[in-house]
């Protein structure tokens, strides 16, 4: 028997077995620590992600390498500790390129998790848009380097009969990737192989066959917290007073593809209610092409990928008190900016020079004074005007839009559910 | 050699990686698919692993780097002293690009961090022989010699040392003389239990920057019971503007030598391992002479300088590129031929350290500080420096000044002192412990350099690295080339450190083109100290130190940097540069 010890996690007394992993002993008593490397049969655990960070006795360090001992203080959930594991997440996010409405393991993806439980709704940091290859040389699987977040799981827990690993970090620094080595692969049994699928917290690891006739995800994570009480996210209020007066709306699609639009009619017969209480500035909805009024809110549907969707973007800026980024694409690029990592030219070259549906003699890269110009990258909105509110998802549900922005306009409090965040 | 005293202790194969690699690139320039097969199949590993470890130290090609392999320094010192003028030069006289080799190949050309000759920059290694001061026309000679079959070998360079202060009145602490076994004969005097006491009261801690105190580590290794246990010396000074261990190893090895005797006496090791930077692979000769001289001398070996039962050897360890692996662990990772990562710290080194044995790992001047404090004796050390921080600091001076290079101070020297002493010129920042540690406005110049009041914020401690900067050199840019030399050098495991430092470049790079608004300096602020609370090593946590304190200390010089035109709604965009591409398709 195992000798017992106190520990206190955020105030709260609690006895654990001596030398017990904390992330165990809080997981057994109902507090909630993220994790996106922390495995448990793993060990000794990797520390990799860094997302588990707490104050242990006063100092910061990650709750998966501690061993519980006698007097132990851990904080949780202080303002500044849930800020700072909020942003490793968003830092993963901005470091690789998570597409999620085109990922196979969107809704049981770890990460995208992690992120609904924190309740972020867009990144505080630029993305960085490193181009990587994704490796479909493997011949079971491919793995899909731009969902990676290196967490070190499959490098240490996915090993071939004779001991030997099956994937390790290859390089250093910013350029670090996990390589897989073909021959051991190749050698994994059907098991092993799903193993590695399901241990990867992201949709990196991707089983031929498997996941490509049928989705894997039954989406477990789309619909409760794992969090007794979840601590609620954005209590953000709007800035004008309760009154009666009609309030304007302006609308734009920029580097997107309307679907939030269609989202935002999807309210049915409640659009009629709407109707009464706001009106509808410029908007392909009420096909104004320039402002006619100052405008209380702006929704920005998609990013900015060319010259005039920066006029237009800070056009809005000019006429609106409220400016709301709609969508995944507005909020930090999205779909669109799947190009960023690949050069322009060869962008250009692909979709004019070589494709195979180009009439012969049309081969032609369109190039016009009257035509917007080609950014380097699609932007997010916010890194071209200042953005007071984001709502993620691809589309966002149109009774949360409808939520948010009523909320906004009549200054009421309000908070995202846990089952509002969707990114796809 | 080691197996013969210790037959029942074999170190195993994978620890020969390292050096198996070394042999490979310097005979054949490169690791070629082949090799990686041979040495997977004679290590039981697989492939990917091999590969992780080549891949992971810069030294490692994987494509061939030419006959002459020429690595020019990059920090910030060689930055101003001339190092694009040195590329250029080079580039055209070999035909190389850097980063690649030439059509011939004959000359490959990269660049590198911090090579430790900070005091004789611009300099270069070729084939790992030092080339110092470079310029225009030197460069010319050595490249038209090379072509015409001198070996690097034959012109390289013999670094100075340029020891240029040591305390007055004879009170050199390092450079003093040292009989070889002195020191170990006096630890068996003492005995490995009183040493310990005598430590403490010396309050030596170590001097590879962390200042952890000496005597409670050796004390916690030497309650351990697990045999063997190792001592390692910490010789990869990496940190840009750091050469101290450079001189103490050419000038003085014998007293890194004794001092590893005496810990390996004092925490009953039996084998000890030098772990010595690539870069500094033209002093391997010297530490192997020096080693080979205490054999002889019956200071190494069976029985060392006739103490009974006594075994103990020591034996030199190549790393290849990677300033990560001067963290104890990560050093650990790497001498046993993995990649070098730091470890978490489930364990510490001294219960579990290099090869799961109990293990001391220190820097080589806190070695020599040992060896020299036995041999003085704790009373005379102790009045060196000033209460609370006693002895002398190795300090290596660069940047604009007259006299660069080595200075022994006593603790409790200010810094306008030493910029006195280095005829520094017009000094306007100075950069105390390298890019990891502190900036320091010409304002503070009043502050002492010891041990002390690290919280306090009122004495400086400095691990070595001092470099002067005068008021034409442009903060941002210095800064860009530490975020540079982080990203690079961050081992990739946790998240703060590989995407902190590469996120913080970014913005970096707007302020420098004058897109940066106020907020982006306070997130910059908030986003350094993310990762000082969360990354795994002391390279994260200590990545953005510079960053946050030059944004507070030089406030007026990031004011002006910033978007004036800001309105707090539009950012700036550089509408030319995001279509420059683009425009190239006009008719």
């Amino acid at each position: 028997m195992a000798k017992m010890v106190n520990i206190q996690i955020d105030g709260k007394n609690i006895q654990a077995e001596e030398g017990k992993n904390l992330m165990l002993v809080a997981r057994e008593n109902g507090v909630f620590i993220p994790s996106l490397c922390y495995y448990e049969h793993i060990e000794p655990p990797l520390g990799s992600c860094r997302v588990c960070t707490c104050k242990l006795n006063g100092k910061h360090g990650p709750a998966c390498t501690e061993k519980v001992s006698e007097g132990l203080v851990v904080e949780v959930n202080s303002p500044e500790l849930i800020d700072t594991r909020k942003a490793l997440v968003e830092m993963m996010f901005a470091e690789g390129n998570h597409i999620c409405p085109a990922c196979e393991k969107s809704g049981q993806c770890d990460l995208q998790h992690m992120a609904y439980e924190l309740g972020i709704s867009s990144t505080r940091f630029p993305h960085l848009f490193k181009d990587r290859v994704i490796d479909y040389k493997p011949s079971r699987i491919v793995m899909e380097h731009n969902r990676c977040i290196k967490c070190l799981r499959c490098v240490v827990d996915v090993k071939s009969k004779e001991g030997k690993r099956v994937f390790n970090y290859i390089n250093r620094g910013n350029e670090t990737f996990v390589g897989v080595d073909y021959e051991e692969e190749a050698k994994l049994s059907d098991d092993e192989i799903m193993n590695a699928m399901h241990i990867c917290p992201t949709g990196a690891i991707i089983v031929r066959g498997v996941s490509l006739s049928k989705p894997f995800g039954d989406r477990k994570y789309d619909l409760e917290s794992v969090q007794k009480h979840r601590p609620a996210t954005e209590n953000k209020s709007g800035q004008r007073p309760l009154n009666q007066e009609k309030k304007i709306v302006a609308t734009v699609s920029l580097a997107g593809c309307f679907g939030c639009h269609m989202s935002l009619l999807d309210i049915d017969t409640d659009l009629l209610d709407v109707v009464e209480l706001v009106s509808f500035d410029k908007s392909p909805l009420t096909d104004i092409k320039k402002f006619t009024n100052r405008c209380h809110i702006g929704l920005i549907e998609g990013g900015c990928c060319n010259s005039e969707n920066i006029e237009t973007l800070k056009y809005f800026r000019e006429h609106c008190d409220i400016l709301v980024a709609m969508g995944e694409c507005a909020v930090w690029g999205g779909l669109p900016s799947m190009r960023n990592a690949i050069p322009i030219s060869e962008c250009l070259e692909e979709a004019y020079l070589n494709c195979v549906t180009n009439e012969p003699s049309s081969n032609i890269i369109p190039y016009h004074e009257d035509l917007p110009k080609i950014l380097d990258k699609v932007y997010g909105c916010n890194e071209i005007v200042k953005i007071d509110y984001f709502i993620p998802g691809c589309p966002p549900d149109a009774n949360h839009i409808w939520k948010v922005v009523k909320n906004l306009l009549w200054g009421e409090e309000y908070s995202i559910l846990y089952s509002e965040f969707k990114y796809d | 050699m080691a197996d013969s005293i210790h037959p029942v202790f074999n170190e195993p194969s994978n620890t020969q990686m390292m050096n198996q690699l070394w042999e490979l690139q310097l005979r054949n320039g490169l690791i070629t698919d082949e090799d990686i097969k041979q040495l997977a199949l004679h290590h039981r590993l697989s492939e990917i692993e091999v590969e992780g470890v080549v891949s992971f130290y810069h030294f490692f090609h994987r494509k061939p780097t030419g006959k002459y392999t020429i690595y020019i320094n990059n920090s910030i010192v060689a930055e101003h002293k001339g190092y694009q003028r040195i590329v250029e030069t080079f580039e055209r006289e070999t035909g190389a690009q850097l980063g690649s080799v030439d059509r011939t190949g004959t000359f490959g050309l990269f660049e590198t961090p911090c090579i430790g000759l900070s005091d004789q920059e611009p300099s270069a290694l070729i084939n790992f022989y030092p080339f110092t001061q470079l310029n225009a026309m030197k460069v010319k000679d050595i490249v038209s010699r090379l072509k015409n079959g001198v070996t690097p070998a034959e012109i390289c360079d013999q670094p100075e040392d340029n020891i240029r202060y040591m305390p007055p009145d004879n009170k050199t602490m390092f450079f003093r003389e040292l009989k070889p076994g002195a020191s170990l004969h006096k630890a068996h005097a003492i005995g490995a239990h009183h040493l310990i006491d005598e430590l403490k009261k010396s309050e030596l801690a170590g001097r590879g920057g962390a200042y952890f105190p000496t005597w409670i580590k050796w004390q916690a290794a030497q309650k351990q019971h697990a045999h063997p246990k190792f001592v390692v010396c910490n010789a990869d000074e990496g940190e840009p503007g750091t050469f101290k261990d450079r001189v103490l190893m050419n000038k003085v090895p014998h007293s890194l030598i004794e001092g590893m005797i005496v810990c390996g006496f004092t925490i009953g090791a039996s084998h000890g391992i030098i772990y010595l930077r690539g870069e500094y692979r033209w002093l391997k000769e010297k530490l192997e002479q020096t080693i080979r001289d205490y054999h002889q001398w019956g200071l190494l070996g069976k029985n060392c300088g006739g103490i009974k039962g006594f075994h103990f050897d020591i034996r030199i360890q190549m790393g290849a590129g990677s300033y990560v692996c001067g963290e104890e662990t990560a050093l650990l990772e790497s001498l046993e031929g993995k990649r070098g990562e730091p470890r978490t710290k489930w364990f510490f080194p001294v219960e579990k350290g290099y090869l799961q044995q109990p293990t001391v790992v220190n820097n080589v001047e806190t070695f020599c500080a040992v060896s020299q404090i036995l041999d003085l004796g704790t009373a005379e050390y102790l009045k060196l420096g000033i209460p609370g921080s006693p002895g002398t600091k190795l300090i290596s001076v660069s940047g604009d000044c007259k006299l660069p290079g080595l200075y022994e101070i006593e603790w409790g020297m200010t810094v306008a002192e030493l910029l006195e002493l280095c005829e520094a010129d017009n000094p306007y920042y100075i950069q105390v412990s390298g890019p990891s540690g502190e900036c320091i406005s010409i304002k503070e110049k009043f502050r002492r350099i010891s041990m002390l009041d690290l919280l306090a914020r009122k004495d400086i401690r400095c691990g070595g690295s001092f470099m002067v900067f005068n008021k034409d050199r442009d903060l941002v840019k210095a800064l860009m080339n530490f975020a540079d030399f982080f990203k690079k050098e961050s081992c990739g495991i946790c998240t703060p450190c590989r995407a902190g430092n590469f996120i913080i470049q970014r913005k970096l790079e707007r302020l420098d083109h004058g897109l940066a608004i106020p907020s982006d300096l306070e997130e910059l602020k908030t986003w350094g100290n993310i990762m000082k609370c969360t990354s795994r090593c002391g390279l994260g946590k200590t990545a953005s130190n510079s960053l946050i304190i030059a944004m507070d200390k030089f406030k007026d010089y990031f004011d002006q940097k910033l978007d004036k035109d800001y309105n707090g709604l539009s950012l700036k965009f550089d509408m030319e540069a995001a279509t420059r591409e683009y425009e190239m398709y006009k008719k």
